[in-house]
């Protein structure tokens, strides 16, 4: 691989793979620097039930629970020394949490902060008093709105009932207090209709009055509801030590990140319901913990890449970009 | 490591091709009384005649940070490294990196390789490291709005530096991490920063605590630089290059590349 250059000090906080001389064991990855943590702020709760989520949220999934303000003030603190970049906050749905707001400007004071969101929940009393507190904080407040169809019929087959409808709003509201949505759709349409979906997205987008949309398109993981809706990972899908020769291990999420959950640390986001996902409490001794790729669903991560991150985040090597992100047409004045 | 130079030190960067607004700026470092000039890479891209630059910077002896472009254009590489993954951006950044890399010289190509991937500069005592993204990464994007006081004094900490200088998101800002330490985008003189203005941005150095014209306490006054931006919209497009480029430099505003800018940066734009 053709690396570009980095200054003296930094190869050893680069994530690498160690292979396994069994060619059937998966390979094992060595995290680099701690980029992103995230935060499993409203657990597994969700107001919704989604058919494809990957880790089963519903309103009776309590499998983990709510993250106190407390816990994230902990985090936070423990990250500084950490040199952590970034933070994410993810459920289950953040603004079922009664303490969200308070939550969300706690971490703009430590750094870049990102909500992910049905949007359903959204109300003034949240948006008003985060517009002032994203105004105040030198750094940026995402807002990541899932919305899985370009239309209600789309949407709500994924998502339930009215939840188009809901979800747009959110998006509106958000727009009028100044914030400009990511809109993130899972892929669960037919692969090839990328660009006609994309420009779908756009139009209704701009319909509803966002007029130069940011829009990241989302991989389908296949475990949790998903694999009940359409199917689960094949034994074939599987990281192999072939796979890792050339690619750039730090495209893998648990290459630069980890979650916190009130059961303590996780390697990735989207491994919750697996054991071996845990690392346990002590996030610095997290944070450095090798993990064998032999989820299925590190499949996906390998394909797309970077795929919980924020556009602009990642900077990756020569072929080693997610294709998932397509981005807003918006650009083209007039 | 070079010696204490005597005044402000003119560091700018993506230089993007803009051989008119590269004139202006090493004329303006040098009527301000810059004692040393520098560039942060990216020579190439979105402008026209990209030999024109290199030969102005060869010519004027100003050291060079290797960028992105510069290392993918010494490399023979098949594009810039930008990490664009919207099909628009890709469609500017794929036809630009195409007309740059076939107009320049085999001479400047071959220079380009060479470039340091960083410098570090003494400023009465203040050991600053120059790079073109971050010091991790050539190609890394250092927003203002997406990093952390933290990381930032991860970056310092593990180069062992005082002070960072970087460019690569064409966006200036500068801040003093809670120990001290200052860290500085440069931004571009290549195309404005997004803010309606047509001049380009770079800055002057001054020595940490010194008498600063800049006012912001932190030794960096930031220099605008007018040009004949019109005269570089007219060679623009005889040289046929996109009329969203030939747009950004008459107004200001970012027409293209708008997917990797965060929340905060993409808010101050039209687009």
């Amino acid at each position: 691989m053709h690396r570009m250059g980095a200054v003296n000090g930094f190869e050893a906080s680069r994530a690498r793979v160690a292979p396994h001389a069994d060619a059937d064991t998966a390979p094992l990855l060595i995290p680099g620097h701690l980029d992103s943590l995230w935060f499993q702020v409203a657990g597994t709760v969700c107001n919704i039930r989604c058919a494809h989520c990957f880790i089963s949220c519903s309103p009776t999934n309590h499998a983990f629970g709510f993250l106190s303000l407390e816990d994230v003030r902990r985090r936070l603190e423990e990250s500084v020394p950490l040199g952590v970049r970034e933070f994410y906050f993810t459920g289950g749905e953040p603004f079922l949490h009664p303490r969200i707001v308070e939550i969300l400007a706690l971490a703009l004071e430590y750094g870049p902060t990102s909500v992910l969101t049905n949007g359903m929940l959204l109300k003034h009393r949240h948006l008003e008093p985060l517009a002032a507190a994203a105004a105040e904080s030198p750094y940026s407040l995402e807002f990541r709105v899932s919305i899985d169809g370009f239309d209600a019929a789309g949407h709500d087959a994924i998502r339930g009932a009215g939840s188009f409808a809901a979800a747009t709003q959110g998006v509106q509201l958000l727009l009028a207090h100044g914030f400009l949505p990511i809109v993130t759709a899972v892929q669960t349409w037919e692969p090839g209709e990328d660009p006609e979906v994309y420009a779908a997205f756009v139009a209704m987008l701009r319909g509803i009055g966002y007029h130069h949309p940011r829009i990241k398109l989302l991989p389908v993981l296949r475990i949790g509801a998903e694999a009940a809706r359409s199917h689960g990972y094949v034994a074939s899908e599987r990281v192999t030590n072939a796979m890792m020769e050339g690619y750039d291990a730090e495209r893998l999420l648990c290459a630069s990140a980890r979650i916190v959950t009130d059961r303590g640390v996780w390697v990735c986001p989207i491994l919750l319901d697996a054991p071996e996902g845990n690392l346990g409490d002590d996030l610095a001794a997290a944070a450095g913990r090798s993990f064998r790729l032999s989820h299925a669903a590190c499949s996906t991560c390998w394909l797309h890449g970077a795929i919980c991150a924020n556009p602009g985040t990642a900077a990756l090597e020569a072929g080693a970009r997610g294709a998932i992100e397509i981005g807003a047409s918006n650009g083209s004045p007039g | 490591m070079s010696s204490p130079p005597a005044g402000p030190v003119a560091i700018f960067g993506g230089v993007y091709s803009n051989h008119l607004a590269l004139a202006e700026t090493l004329a303006d470092a040098r009527a301000a009384g810059a004692g040393a000039i520098y560039c942060l890479g990216d020579l190439g891209a979105f402008g026209p005649h990209p030999d024109r630059s290199c030969e102005l910077l060869r010519e004027a002896g100003v050291p060079v940070v290797q960028g992105n472009y510069d290392h993918s254009l010494g490399n023979d590489l098949d594009d810039c490294r930008c990490g664009y993954t919207d099909p628009r951006d890709n469609h500017f950044a794929a036809l630009s990196y195409r007309y740059t890399y076939a107009r320049t010289s085999p001479d400047h190509r071959a220079w380009m390789r060479t470039l340091p991937e960083s410098l570090v500069i003494d400023i009465d005592g203040e050991q600053v490291l120059l790079c073109h993204g971050s010091p991790r990464r050539t190609n890394e994007f250092l927003w203002e709005s997406t990093s952390s006081d933290g990381f930032l004094a991860w970056l310092l900490d593990r180069a062992g530096a005082d002070a960072l200088c970087v460019s690569h998101t064409g966006l200036p800002w500068a801040r003093v991490l809670p120990d001290g330490r200052r860290v500085v985008n440069v931004g571009a003189i290549g195309r404005p920063a997004n803010d309606g203005d047509p001049r380009v941005v770079y800055a002057l150095l001054h020595p940490r605590g010194a008498g600063q014209r800049g006012g912001d306490g932190l030794g960096v006054e930031w220099r605008r630089v007018a040009y004949d931006h019109e005269r570089l919209a007219r060679e623009m497009e005889a040289e046929g290059l996109p009329e969203e480029f030939v747009e950004t430099i008459g107004t200001g505003w970012w027409t293209t590349c708008l997917e990797v800018l965060p929340a905060k940066e993409r808010a101050r734009g039209r687009y």
